[in-house]
């Protein structure tokens, strides 16, 4: 991975001190060592499993919860053609705003706890995923739109069988980028008491160094395989005459899921 | 053979008013009887308007026509007309708000309009084609929305297909893989998928280069010349408005009808000065283009075969419009123009004035056989049917008084039809062919 490569060439050339640095952010994560504050055994694969389901869970909880709202709206605003402030203007919004001040002003609101991290990371995660659907549906060719109305089919068909498939690449860029930043962001959860990778990273003063780098190590390696496998999922979700490129190739990336429900009409 | 009563036949139709029109291969009657008719809507525009809020003039005003079942209505005009407008009400994409559409006798305002939609074919300019699905799943659309089962839509697709002339390969393959022309044809394929009554089409070869638009139109008209449809098409190009239409209306600015006539009529008497100036100053040309060579009347000429005895030939050379006699052979096909020589003896001998060029079809559209005769330099020419036997003679004259337009109430006129005895003559001697 680029992040361990990386680490290493640089921190071997800031001499032996850097190398042993990482070393021992590799054994903190393999192996359960005395805290720094003493008396209680941290890091190892057993807390370091822990942690990470639990940044899962938190990540995927507000990625899920940001599709069920920003999807069905990001494409009904695209169908209707509205509302083109609103989708624009709320990501940036959303990257204004840092979740840190989501987190400690949600405090005041649900107080501490799962919910209240859970809700700031969906609204971090919420705008990239509207924008992006928005732009996509936006993006669909006017006259296969005008094409499918024309030969009856309802509004919601137009969505589902002809905006949705031919909006899946822009979906799933926004897709990517909110999870990516989901899984960076959930390392604030500490903060708000809920147990997640952070927490070798905000108590530092309990896990020391090599917690700190092995954790940052660790959320680093979960986000690329996050975005690796999105791609891949897009690629597959792509319908193939979307693929630029790719002629005749037959086989795995044919069906198309969610848009031909009771099979292809293709004769065989 | 009977040739010489074929040549007849020409000049008992000489009294005939007018040729027909001839907008699209014409199916015989024959085959019309045999198969069942397939069903075509009758569509009536009455008085339909379309007002705009905020703007002053109405995008279609007050258009009333009426298309009958099975034929090419072309709506055509200057950009800003309102064809494309009058078109869209019709399916409901664009709301009408005085006036009616009637279908089959219907209101379409009392139609569902997504139900409306599917029982009407919808091909546009742009085709509008799903990149997303393989050209067989974009047939079988409105089959789907109609929810077929999937064997019928099978089938359907692969007739479709065929009707349109793709390959059977290219059911599986993308739009995208597809060329313009092969696009364009699976629009066509894919508006008649649920064999709709009527059809639709906005410039559906618009986007096309001018050869494959060509291709394109005439494999239409064949394919309508099948299925006879009725058809509604916009176009801004007044030559395939009178190419494809059985009817064309003509919209000014405002979307209000200057004229609504058949091809032939709008050609030879534009309703006002707008209409001329929009067919064009060279209308009398573009009537070449409506008429075939078996829609006029023909002048007859003396068909002689090699040996026959002289006087008999003489006599029929005296029956015929010209006295040119023409050499065909044992079955009745043109060799060229006897000459004088040839009846030196008792019998007809081949001696040839000129080889039969150019040979004319009475399939041939009139500004075909013209160029014909231009490019031959010759001021005439056999005309041979479908078997390639001597159906009569094209000359530069029967063309011209075809050209003619008499004043409207006085159309006819034997001496502008049938050449007077007195003319031939004179013809025959400045006629030689080159």
């Amino acid at each position: 991975m680029a992040a361990r490569d990386g680490g290493v060439t640089d921190l071997a050339t800031g001499g032996p001190f850097a190398a042993n640095a990482f070393v021992e952010a590799i054994q903190f994560l393999v192996a359960p060592r005395e805290s720094v504050t003493g008396g209680v055994q941290v890091g190892g694969v057993d807390e370091m499993l822990t942690l990470t389901a639990n940044h899962l869970l938190l990540s995927f909880a507000a990625l899920a919860i940001a599709c069920v709202v920003a999807l069905p709206l990001g494409l009904w605003l695209g169908h209707i053609g509205k509302g083109e402030f609103l989708a624009i203007s709320a990501s940036n919004v959303g990257r204004a705003v840092p979740t840190l001040a989501l987190i400690a002003f949600f405090i005041a609101f649900v107080g501490i706890g799962f919910l209240n991290v859970l809700v700031a990371l969906t609204l971090l995660a919420i705008p990239p995923l509207l924008t992006n659907t928005y732009v996509g549906v936006r993006g669909v060719d006017r006259d296969a739109v005008d094409a499918a109305r024309g030969m009856g089919m309802s509004e919601p068909q137009i969505v589902r069988r002809v905006e949705l498939p031919m909006s899946v690449r822009s979906v799933f860029g926004g897709l990517q980028l909110s999870a990516i930043s989901v899984v960076a962001t959930a390392i604030l959860g500490p903060l708000a008491s809920v147990e997640t990778l952070g927490t070798p990273i905000v108590s530092v003063n309990v896990y020391g160094q090599p917690g700190l780098l092995g954790a940052s190590i660790l959320v680093a390696a979960l986000a690329i395989l996050i975005y690796v496998l999105l791609a891949v999922a897009q690629r597959g979700l792509t319908p193939r005459g979307l693929k630029a490129g790719r002629s005749d190739a037959p086989g795995i990336l044919r069906r198309i899921p969610f848009l031909q429900r009771q099979g292809s009409a293709q004769p065989t | 053979m009977g040739q010489s009563r074929d040549l007849h036949i020409f000049d008992d139709a000489a009294g005939r008013a007018y040729p027909r029109e001839v907008t699209a291969p014409q199916t015989s009657p024959n085959s019309e009887a045999v198969r069942p008719r397939p069903q075509a809507a009758t569509l009536e525009f009455r008085s339909a308007t379309k007002r705009y809020p905020g703007q002053e003039d109405a995008a279609v005003d007050g258009l009333s026509l009426t298309v009958p079942a099975g034929e090419i209505c072309v709506l055509v005009g200057p950009s800003g007309c309102g064809k494309t407008t009058a078109m869209r009400m019709v399916n409901r994409m664009i709301e009408i708000t005085e006036g009616d559409i009637l279908l089959d006798d219907r209101s379409v305002r009392d139609r569902a309009p997504a139900e409306l939609r599917r029982e009407i074919g919808y091909a546009i300019q742009q085709i509008g084609l799903f990149p997303h699905l393989t050209v067989a799943a974009n047939v079988a659309v409105v089959p789907r929305l109609l929810g077929w089962d999937r064997d019928r839509i099978e089938a359907r697709v692969r007739e479709l297909l065929e009707l349109v002339s793709l390959e059977e390969g290219t059911a599986e393959r993308y739009p995208a893989q597809l060329s313009g022309g092969q696009r364009q044809r699976v629009g066509v394929a894919r508006a008649l998928a649920a064999d709709p009554p009527l059809m639709l089409m906005d410039e559906p070869f618009g986007a096309i280069d001018p050869i494959n638009r060509e291709r394109l139109q005439n494999e239409f008209l064949r394919l309508q010349a099948e299925i006879r449809k009725t058809v509604v098409f916009v176009t801004h190009d007044i030559d395939e408005a009178i190419k494809m239409g059985d009817r064309i209306a003509v919209l000014r600015a405002g979307g209000r009808l200057a004229q609504y006539a058949s091809p032939a009529e709008l050609l030879m008497y534009p309703a006002d000065e707008f209409v001329e100036d929009f067919v064009g100053a060279d209308r009398a040309l573009k009537r070449l283009a409506l008429q075939r060579v078996r829609d006029i009347d023909l002048w007859s000429a003396a068909t002689v075969r090699s040996g026959e005895p002289v006087d008999e030939a003489r006599r029929k050379i005296a029956e015929a419009d010209i006295d040119m006699p023409v050499l065909v052979d044992d079955h009745g096909r043109p060799q060229g123009w006897l000459s004088e020589r040839g009846f030196a003896g008792e019998r007809v001998r081949p001696e040839l004035r000129s080889r039969a060029e150019p040979l004319v079809e009475l399939d041939d559209v009139l500004r075909d056989a013209l160029a014909d005769l231009i490019e031959s330099e010759v001021h005439y020419s056999p005309v041979v049917d479908s078997g390639g036997r001597l159906a009569g003679v094209l000359s530069l004259e029967v063309i011209s008084q075809t050209l003619h337009v008499p004043p409207e109430r006085a159309r006819t006129g034997p001496q502008l039809v049938d050449p007077a005895p007195g003319e031939d003559d004179a013809v025959s001697a400045e006629v030689e062919p080159a």
